[in-house]
């Protein structure tokens, strides 16, 4: 069983981007918050910009995740 | 079969499709549903295209365009009313300005004409005023002359009756008047 | 009788033939996943027959909603790629409608106690469907960057105005970075709708676990019915958001494959 217990091991390794991606998204909803508090007026225009980079952020957590569940359920 | 039973069957089924899922690994993974997938995604999606393309967006399109045009339309209309509105507000006020510089300008000609009329009836009452100042005057130094003429001749006479009276010798008249006028002449 | 039960939370993503079919010695079976595709683009042609039928000046509701979504597409074509975005505009709003109605469809709870060949399906949880719609995108790209600027296409490896050495290291970054478009763009929407899907799923497993258990602990199982509720108004936000996302970097390498030859 030591094949099963090193792929629950590396699911769980590949799940950690989710901390990196959790970050991300943190700066870059708390920097457009603080900006669109600066200048409520510009908010509106910044806000597709915001969430592609939400998009692209989230990605690189969800691709840990994609990573996790191929291992799990894969090999 | 009370719901327990149940939900624990199904719990059970559960664990054994897990089991089996977890068997069978990823199925985006298995290249064998991958033509079928592949085939009707390129089915749908290009029905779906040809029909966007050719029908419903240039309907949709041609649509908000035509409400476009419309309104763009009205507001034309609206501001070619609102210019043939201010067109006839100018020519009101041209119109209203224009009478009120005719009447203005009438009303200088009358005064104009008022003030000529009383500047000659002035004139000619002064010329007349001046007239009869000038014969008054004249009368008035007619008279004065007269009447110092008369006061002369009552101090001859008056001179001439002293001096009979007093040296009993009358003078003439003449030497009596240059007597006086000597006197009169040289106070 | 209803047989309930929870599914395994990769169960959703198989691919079950409803309709055998071959085409010279290829299988192109009428599947689950062939079922939810036809009905999202036949939700959404119905949807805008009802809206097209009478083009009135002034829009009823469904043409208003229709015309919303169509400016929506129309002014991303337009700031993004410009004026020669034009003829762009059909495939974006393609992309865009076809993408948001298979991940919404993919929402829709199952009917309990029907087959699981007609159980809903996400045809977006497959990478190949995502990656032939990303490869479709960057073809696009390719073909028309290509017959636009010709071999000046290249420039956009190479972005004007670096000092000279600079090129030797970015030259191969820009290159990577091209090359990893489709497949990020297929990877990102395939991953937002499987894991979504599969955070769904686990949920509801929760809630069977707990309720399998029996006595107090069943009360339990609100906590994760809960979850999977607010989950599910989560994935509803995703589902738009990755048809925007998908569409506007559409847009964006468009954008760069029209104007290569300006970097």
């Amino acid at each position: 069983m030591e094949a099963e217990a090193a792929k629950l091991i590396g699911a769980g390794l590949a799940s950690i981007p989710l901390a990196g991606a959790g970050v991300g998204l943190g700066l870059i909803f708390g920097n457009f918050l603080s900006g669109a508090f600066r200048n409520p007026s510009a908010a509106a225009a910044n806000q597709p910009t915001m969430l592609l980079a939400f998009a692209l952020t989230e990605f690189t957590g969800l691709l840990g995740f994609a990573i996790a569940m191929i291992i799990l359920y894969t090999f | 079969m009370s719901i327990f039973t149940l939900i624990t069957s199904a719990a059970e089924t559960a664990a054994a499709h897990g089991d089996e899922a977890a068997s069978a690994g990823l199925p985006q993974l298995d290249p064998s549903s991958w033509p079928s997938q592949l085939f009707w995604l390129t089915f749908t999606f290009g029905i779906l295209y040809a029909l966007m393309h050719t029908k419903f967006l240039p309907a949709i399109g041609g649509a908000i365009e035509e409400r476009r045009d419309r309104i763009a339309d009205d507001l034309d209309k609206a501001s070619e009313f609102k210019r043939e509105a201010d067109d006839a507000e100018n020519a009101y006020n041209q119109a209203l300005a224009d009478a009120k510089a005719k009447a203005q300008g009438i009303a200088a000609e009358t005064r104009a004409e008022v003030d000529k009329d009383i500047a000659e009836m002035q004139a000619g009452t002064d010329a007349a005023l001046e007239q009869q100042v000038a014969a008054a005057e004249a009368r008035i130094t007619g008279m004065k002359a007269d009447a110092a003429a008369k006061v002369r001749e009552a101090a001859a006479e008056t001179a001439r009756a002293i001096v009979e009276t007093l040296i009993d010798e009358a003078p003439t008249s003449d030497a009596a008047a240059k007597a006086v006028s000597t006197v009169s002449n040289a106070s | 009788m209803i047989d309930i039960r929870a599914a395994g939370p990769m169960e959703q993503f198989e691919i079950l033939p409803i309709i055998a079919l071959d085409f010279a010695g290829v299988d192109i079976s009428f599947t689950n996943s062939s079922l939810w595709m036809v009905i999202a683009t036949s939700a959404i042609v119905l949807f805008f027959f009802l809206a097209t039928r009478r083009a009135a000046l002034i829009p009823g509701r469904v043409q208003s909603a229709v015309e919303v979504l169509y400016e929506f597409v129309s002014d991303l074509v337009r700031d993004t790629i410009g004026a020669d975005g034009r003829k762009f505009f059909p495939y974006v709003f393609t992309l865009f409608i076809f993408i948001l109605a298979a991940n919404l469809f993919g929402l829709v709870p199952s009917i309990p106690g029907t087959p699981a060949e007609i159980h809903t399906f996400t045809p977006t949880s497959h990478l190949i469907v995502t990656l032939a719609l990303a490869m479709v995108t960057i073809s696009i790209v390719l073909i028309y960057g290509f017959w636009k600027n010709g071999l000046k296409f290249f420039k956009l490896f190479a972005p004007s105005g670096l000092p000279i050495y600079m090129y030797a290291l970015i030259v191969p970054i820009e290159i990577i970075s091209f090359l990893s478009r489709p497949i990020s763009l297929a990877v990102r929407l395939f991953a937002n709708m499987f894991a979504g899907h599969i955070i769904l799923k686990l949920f509801a497993g929760f809630v069977v676990s707990l309720l399998s258990a029996g006595g107090a602990v069943m009360l339990f199982g609100i906590a994760p019915f809960l979850g999977a509720v607010a989950v599910t108004a989560l994935e509803f936000l995703v589902a738009a958001l990755q048809a925007y996302v998908f569409a506007v970097l559409t847009c964006i390498y468009l954008s760069d494959a029209a104007h290569a030859a300006d970097h």
